[in-house]
């Protein structure tokens, strides 16, 4: 239960904060359920999420998961935004390491990533805060803006036309984020921190994206390959609630995932 | 003829504007009111997610939209709603459908529900008309 113990700023409400249970009494049916809504912007957690859980299971070191710089020079607009979703990620791990540096090294390179796709002017601004923010040591407020950086890169791929880049863009950031979270399980394994995997509807929800976006898009090469390793992922992250993948269990996650990410960010794309 | 037609179609076409303009204004409101809620989390530690999730919420309906949550995380999900709705409330239901327990915010076409998930995985966040008409309403949610 989560006790909001400061009512300070609550008391601004002249309302009554009531922490009454809802009870258990209602229930919804499978066909509600299926008609819910779902969208890239809510039914998508951000990278930011999944390392906020890993974190309540122990102490993570964060920078010891940096990766090299990637190239920025992509022509192919389907790796550009598996790869900007990625640099997202890239983005929330240098937070959570409280690393100024390395988190404005990564806006400068979202930036000019994002330059390719057509979509830096609007980010422009967007890159100084991100910079100030990390100067100014304000990493909660970072992480929001790093949120709506990638928010306001999708929204213009939307307003270009390039829609379909939006759920790469998503799916690169939780590939990466996947990657690191496995790799430091691995290193340091608990049942609790290993629970934090199970997100079957979440791989589900974004392959049955990647099935609505154009055929052309889909049959490029690199596309396809995620795609098809996706469906992979979704069967190994698909355990009971009350199940924790064993050690074996999350290397073998790790090892889709870092597959899939060396693809990703290599210059030679498939054939 | 034609120009009456050409006037029937202004009219209609400056109708469908202002409904428009008018449907974007509510959930504008019923945002800043949702991101209102989530503010008074944030000094609890709470990030805000920059999504959000907007709609019309309709008397003996509900509106659903589908989350993913972690397991160990806390979050509160916000919900600002503008007139002729009176009374909102937020429900949270697991993957099977069950209602889950959660703490509760209630003041009128502001709402909000927390809790922290037992397990991580695909959860619905409902958003119920208590009291009042249909009208525009907006989620937002924060994590800890």
């Amino acid at each position: 239960m989560i006790r909001v113990a400061n009512l300070g700023v609550l008391t601004l409400f002249i309302g009554v904060f009531a922490a009454a249970g809802a009870g258990e009494t209602g229930h919804l049916s499978a066909d509600q359920l299926a008609k819910a809504g779902r969208s890239d912007s809510i039914t998508i957690p951000t990278p930011g999420e999944l390392f906020a859980a890993l974190g309540k299971t122990g102490k993570t070191n964060w920078s010891g998961h940096y990766r090299g710089p990637i190239p920025v020079t992509y022509s192919n607009r389907a790796q550009i935004a598996l790869n900007l979703g990625g640099l997202i990620a890239d983005g929330f791990i240098a937070v959570e390491a409280k690393d100024s540096q390395q988190v404005k090294n990564i806006g400068s390179d979202i930036i000019k990533l994002a330059k390719a796709l057509g979509v830096s002017e609007q980010l422009l601004s967007r890159g100084s805060s991100i910079n100030e923010f990390a100067e100014h040591n304000e990493w909660d407020t970072l992480q929001e803006e790093l949120e709506a950086t990638q928010n306001e890169v999708k929204s213009s791929m939307q307003s270009h036309a390039d829609q379909d880049l939006v759920i790469l863009m998503t799916l690169g950031g939780w590939i990466r984020g996947t990657q690191v979270v496995t790799a430091a399980i691995v290193k340091d394994y608990s049942e609790g921190s290993a629970k934090v995997l199970r997100q079957p509807a979440l791989v589900h929800f974004m392959q049955s994206k990647i099935n609505e976006i154009s055929p052309e898009l889909r049959g490029e090469p690199l596309v396809k390959d995620v795609s098809q390793q996706l469906g992979e992922i979704e069967k190994l992250v698909s355990f009971p609630p009350d199940k924790a993948p064993t050690l074996d269990e999350v290397r073998k996650i790790n090892t889709s995932v870092a597959k899939m990410m060396t693809e990703i960010e290599s210059k030679e794309l498939p054939k | 003829m034609k120009r009456c037609l050409w006037i029937f179609i202004s009219f209609f076409m400056l109708e469908i504007s202002i409904a428009l303009h008018a449907e974007t204004d509510a959930e504008v409101a019923a945002r800043r009111d949702a991101l209102d809620i989530a503010g008074a989390f944030s000094n609890e530690g709470f990030k805000i997610r920059d999504g959000h999730w907007c709609g019309v919420v309709k008397p003996h309906d509900n509106a659903l939209v589908a989350v993913n949550l972690y397991a160990g995380n806390q979050y509160w999900f916000s919900v600002g709603a503008t007139e002729p709705v009176k009374k909102i409330g937020v429900t949270v239901y697991d993957e099977a459908g069950k209602q889950v327990t959660t703490d509760s915010y209630d003041n009128g076409d502001k709402a909000a529900a927390g809790f922290s998930p037992a397990n991580s995985g695909q959860y619905f966040v409902s958003v119920d008309l208590v009291e009042g008409e249909q009208g525009s309403f907006c989620l937002v949610y924060s994590y800890k």
